[in-house]
């Protein structure tokens, strides 16, 4: 290690040499370095501030107790507190008189957006397009009818939901063997006819007007109170081909919605209403019927006979 | 030598001279100083639904205002495509004349010009600050140092001033930000800036050139043997000598007389005689002091010029000078400049052509359409509508390309009102985001089709922006 200067540059060299080439001895500038040293310095300041240091089952904490923990429950905290007034008038504003306050149905139709992505999405789609068995909300057919006050009510108790007392249930009952084959050809032809798609016949108009009118109506259009589904629409929960409506008079599938009180308190409830009534199919400005009683007729009267 | 571990920074006293590249320095210094602190005070006139200030980003509301030109963030590829033009601007100008930029036009060497201007109004010239900064710490140079420090904070605190008044109206910010009632966003940004500045044009100097820039590396890079930069024209200048020697031996000695001029004048603190090098930043100083130096002693200019590696070669060689100029004009710079000035047409004819509205349509993905009870088809579409007129407009919007009975109606006007034709009334310089249903009865095919805007002014304005409408089947 002889340190030398160097003839060609006039630099001292740091004295390494390897093979003959000698390393010029080209220092960085005090300044460049002090940089560097802040560095350090700030670094070791943060180590004993913050969490750093990983641990065997956690990092170290760091003198502050700051964690990105906390940080996330003082936002949610705030915004709780910079919506609470928000939700205290919803909670105070009849269903059916949302819509007049266009600012206050928006507040509640966003609040249920949300909640509809985190309860409702699994079942009825991120789009709340539903699939087969599993009702599409964006559409304007509404078995158990679509009003504030009726969805509200479906979302409350839920349907066929055994938990719940007052819960939305009637049952079809299953026409197997009740029927020959032809009859219930004949019965699905004149159904799907009802909406212009299979052929009609006079067997099956009678078997309809015989089974089925009672709960369907006689043309098929259906009866939200006792949550009969329409059957002269476009809108097939479990499909409109002739097996699937062959398979749905002979053993009737029922779709089950969990009743969300006691899960979700009832603003909630109320904000999810305003968002399905809002997903463009929402049964618009239709006076409040008295929906609740009749449901709970139907539901009662199912109770006494599951075969309806 | 200085010790292992670091270097000592070196202070930069270089010396006043006058001359052709002096004078222009201060030509550039006054205009670009002048464009960047005055340009937010022009005041321009548009109307009661924009601002009034002639150069304005409106962060906040996303609008650039330059003189008749507005920018919205959908147009933002004006900015980029300006963004693109200064980078093969600097391509153009780096293969035609070197590292002009670095000597004349980029704020870190024009704001070091400024200060070192305020060292020689408190300091004196070169030997003068040399001796200051070696002379023990008295009260006077404490006072004096204290004054030209004052002067440095002062120039930097009105640099990051000028800064924020870009941003918002300059005189009402003014205002606001000595009552204390800007956003804080301001006031640090004052603080950074008037630090930076204080900092970087006080004290940093040739150091960020040198070793902050990363420009430097990829202008040395860019530059090639047909280059305009500054040169010594060794084969004439060696021997050096002094004019003594050189009298006793006129033979033996070139015609530089070894004098240093050229380095006591240099901001940077470089010696061009060495060759080329990355601490030049092409400002011609060394030439203005030469040529004065050549004058005095009776020899010719140009020992010191800015010539090209090839002309040098050549000249070496024999032959005669040849003027600068031409060294610009070559294959290289002018396709640079071809495709330089074919993006600023191209920008230019953009301006020109384009229209104050706007539509752009975004067709529901999920669901991507909706069957009704009666089999009709609904698709929905989030659409905005732009109206980049200072006053509130009307616009229409039409269905084009549906059949028959298609009709379409938007959140504020309810379906009982639905209808082919919807006019809705945008505000001024507002974007007006509007959600619409477009109803298909049952069995009407559809595929493609179009919204066209149409403005219900004398302009008839119009944008027709394609689409597709999903039906079951065919989503």
């Amino acid at each position: 290690m002889t340190k030398r200067i160097d003839e060609p540059t006039g630099t001292e060299t740091v004295g390494h040499e390897w093979d003959g080439i000698e390393e010029l001895n080209t220092p960085l500038p005090r300044w460049w370095l002090y940089t560097f040293y802040a560095t350090i310095v700030f670094a070791a300041i943060y180590v004993v501030l913050y969490p750093a240091w990983p641990m065997i089952d956690r990092a170290t904490q760091g003198t502050l107790g700051w964690s990105s923990r906390g940080d996330l429950a003082r936002e949610m905290t705030a915004a709780d507190m910079a919506r609470q007034s928000t939700v205290e008038r919803i909670a105070a504003t009849d269903i059916e008189k949302l819509p007049a306050d266009p600012e206050l149905m928006q507040a509640a139709i966003a609040g249920g957006a949300a909640a509809f992505k985190v309860n409702c999405v699994q079942c009825h789609g991120a789009g709340a397009a539903g699939s087969p068995g599993y009702p599409n909300l964006n559409d304007d057919d509404w078995i158990w009818g679509g009003t504030l006050t009726d969805i509200q009510y479906t979302l409350t108790h839920g349907i066929r939901w055994e938990g719940a007392e007052e819960t939305r249930a009637n049952f079809m009952p299953a026409f197997q063997g009740m029927f020959e084959p032809a009859q219930v050809n004949a019965l699905a032809g004149h159904v799907l006819s009802l909406s212009g798609k299979g052929r009609s016949s006079a067997a099956g108009a009678q078997l309809f007007a015989d089974n089925c009118a009672a709960c369907h109506g006689s043309g098929g259009e259906g009866s939200p109170p006792m949550g009969a589904p329409a059957l002269n629409d476009a809108i097939w929960l479990f499909g409109d081909t002739e097996a699937a409506v062959k398979a749905q008079i002979l053993a009737p599938r029922h779709g089950v919605m969990p009743a969300w009180q006691g899960r979700l308190d009832p603003v909630t409830i109320k904000m999810l209403a305003a968002y399905v009534h809002s997903r463009g199919g929402g049964q618009k400005a239709a006076p409040a019927q008295p929906a609740t009683d009749a449901a709970s007729d139907v539901a009662a009267a199912a109770k006494a006979d599951p075969n309806g | 030598m200085g010790s292992a571990l670091y270097e000592k920074g070196k202070t930069v006293h270089n010396k006043r001279i006058d001359g052709p590249f002096r004078r222009f320095k201060w030509l550039v210094m006054l205009v670009t100083l002048g464009i960047y602190y005055v340009t937010p005070w022009i005041r321009w006139d548009r109307g009661p639904y924009a601002p009034d200030q002639a150069v304005l980003v409106d962060l906040a509301n996303r609008r650039f205002y330059m003189f008749d030109i507005e920018i919205w963030p959908h147009e933002f590829y004006f900015v980029a495509g300006l963004l693109i033009m200064a980078g093969i601007g600097l391509f153009l100008v780096t293969s035609a004349v070197g590292r002009a930029w670095c000597g004349y036009a980029c704020p870190q060497t024009v704001w070091t010009d400024l200060f070192q201007h305020v060292d020689r109004f408190f300091d004196g010239d070169r030997n003068a600050r040399m001796r200051l900064d070696k002379a023990p710490w008295t009260p006077a140079k404490i006072a004096r140092r204290s004054a030209k420090w004052a002067v440095y904070l002062a120039i930097a605190f009105w640099t990051g001033g000028a800064w924020i008044m870009y941003f918002a109206d300059a005189p009402t910010l003014t205002r606001d930000f000595w009552t204390g009632n800007a956003a804080p966003v301001a006031y640090a940004t004052v603080a950074i800036l008037t630090g930076t500045t204080f900092w970087l044009g006080g004290f940093m100097r040739e150091q960020v050139c040198i070793y902050m820039c990363p420009w430097p590396r990829i202008q040395t890079a860019m530059l090639d043997e047909k280059s305009l930069i500054v040169t010594y024209k060794d084969w004439r200048g060696e021997q050096r000598g002094s004019l003594k020697k050189a009298a006793k031996n006129p033979d033996q000695y070139g015609d530089c007389i070894d004098c240093n001029m050229c380095v006591a004048v240099c901001p940077t603190g470089v010696d061009i005689r060495e060759g080329q090098q990355i601490g030049c930043i092409t400002c011609g100083l060394c030439i203005d002091a030469c040529d004065r130096v050549m004058k005095e002693v009776g020899r010719p200019r140009g020992l010191i010029d800015y010539a090209t590696l090839d002309q040098c070669k050549a000249e070496a060689a024999g032959a005669p000078p040849t003027p600068a100029w031409k060294a610009l004009l070559r294959p290289r710079t002018l396709i640079y400049f071809t495709v330089w000035a074919g993006l600023g047409a191209g920008l230019l004819f953009a301006l020109g052509t384009r229209t104050h509205t706007d539509l752009t349509v975004s067709p529901d993905r999920n669901p991507p359409f909706m069957l009704l009870k009666d089999g009709s088809v609904r698709n929905a579409y989030t659409l905005r509508l732009r109206n980049m007129e200072a006053r509130p407009r009307d616009m229409e919007i039409a269905l084009e390309g549906l059949p028959q009975g298609a009709v379409m109606w938007t959140e504020s006007v309810s379906m009982e009102n639905a209808a082919r034709v919807q006019t809705v009334t945008v505000p001024a310089n507002a974007t007006e985001v509007l959600r619409v249903y477009v109803l298909l009865p049952e069995g009407a095919p559809a595929n493609a089709f179009a919204f066209r805007l149409t403005s219900l002014d004398e302009q008839r304005e119009q944008d027709v922006t394609e689409t597709t409408f999903a039906m079951p089947g065919n989503e």
